[in-house]
């Protein structure tokens, strides 16, 4: 009798490791890791101080410019643009589909997988702000304007591989950026607008 | 089944077993340390990321160095004013010091890997660019030429 009164019966625990996996997996998979996450850009080198700061000979055909001033409005090519459109015209102007004479001059350039493609592979886009512009206005045509070069590359995967830019192998990727490659320059800093 | 009854009412309450406690503590513990980022350093300026969609990753963090750009925070507010100021590591600091500090960062690098160094830039987005203007002319003057700017996913396009 002594005996039979010491044994407690214990709760079958087998199935806690299962709960716990199951709070595991499932917090894992909620959970947002923060990632750091950006628009990439490459500065140009810094001029010499004793060089005279001289234009290059871009034709102006070649140069797509987007003014920001200190109210955050945009102009584009001489013409006042909403953000809105800002993508379109960067996508036209990047692919002059109809060889415009404004727009920029196309060259034959070999390319893997496609043979001899016309490139407009001297256009420049450039990007001038005003000291009182808004960061988040910058930011903002900085995307459209990588966003421009992505749908177009994105289109092009899609014509060509019938698949998504992001799902093409290396070499492919490659040869897409040959053909669209992204030339987005930030220029000396002027004053546009006024001081602020 | 009979015997069991009489058995727990003769000793009172049954102990229930702790042996899966230490479990669940661990798992509580490896969801912790993973889910958890360590934070890069104490922020001294409000920084609020700019909204984009069109956004890479910061590939190796040892790579990255950072330069946060906003308005000082409340309890900084009466040395530091509210205009926007620049924080390096812990410090708040001048346009000018940035050259040293990427160059300081860049020697302590392994040596093949000191032209891969990205400065990401972490700006509020209602700071104005003449601050961001200056830090990139220093950043050129530094050869730091590969550049993030941070910003958060934004959802959906916003038209």
């Amino acid at each position: 009798m002594g005996k039979q009164k010491r044994e407690v019966p214990e709760l079958n625990s087998s199935s806690t490791a299962d709960i716990a996996f199951l709070l595991l997996v499932f917090f894992l998979m909620t959970t947002s890791m923060a990632v750091n996450k950006g628009l990439a850009r490459r500065l140009p080198p810094p001029v010499p101080a004793e060089q005279k700061t001289e234009d290059l000979k871009v034709k102006e055909r070649n140069v797509f410019v987007v003014l920001i001033n200190s109210e955050d409005q945009l102009l584009v090519r001489g013409e006042y643009t909403e953000l809105a459109d800002l993508k379109e015209k960067a996508k036209e102007f990047i692919k002059n589909t109809g060889d415009d004479p404004n727009m920029p001059e196309k060259e034959p350039m070999d390319v893997e997988y496609f043979g001899t493609v016309l490139v407009t592979k001297n256009h420049v886009i450039s990007l001038q702000n005003d000291r009182g512009t808004s960061y988040a206005a910058y930011i903002n045509v900085q995307n459209e304007l990588v966003a421009a070069y992505n749908e177009l590359r994105n289109d092009l995967a899609k014509a060509k591989f019938a698949k998504n830019y992001d799902d093409l192998d290396v070499e492919q990727q490659k040869a897409i950026q040959k053909i669209y490659p992204q030339k987005i320059s930030e220029a000396e800093p002027k004053n546009y607008g006024g001081k602020k | 089944m009979g015997r069991f009854r009489s058995n727990s009412s003769s000793s009172g309450t049954p102990k229930i077993s702790t042996a899966s406690l230490p479990d669940i503590v661990f798992m509580l513990l490896f969801f912790f340390m993973i889910a958890t980022t360590m934070k890069e350093v104490d922020f001294k300026v409000g920084i609020n990321a700019p909204e984009a969609t069109e956004l890479t990753k910061l590939e190796k963090k040892t790579l990255v160095r950072f330069i946060y750009v906003g308005v000082p925070t409340f309890q900084y507010r009466a040395q530091y004013g509210t205009e926007p100021r620049i924080q390096l590591d812990d410090a708040f600091a001048e346009v000018s010091q940035i050259e040293n500090y990427v160059v300081s960062e860049r020697s302590s690098m392994p040596e093949h890997e000191q032209d891969l160094m990205t400065i990401s830039l972490k700006v509020d987005k209602d700071c104005k660019m003449g601050i961001v203007t200056d830090i990139k002319q220093a950043l050129r003057r530094a050869y730091a030429l590969k550049l993030n700017y941070a910003a958060v996913q934004r959802a959906n396009a916003q038209y």
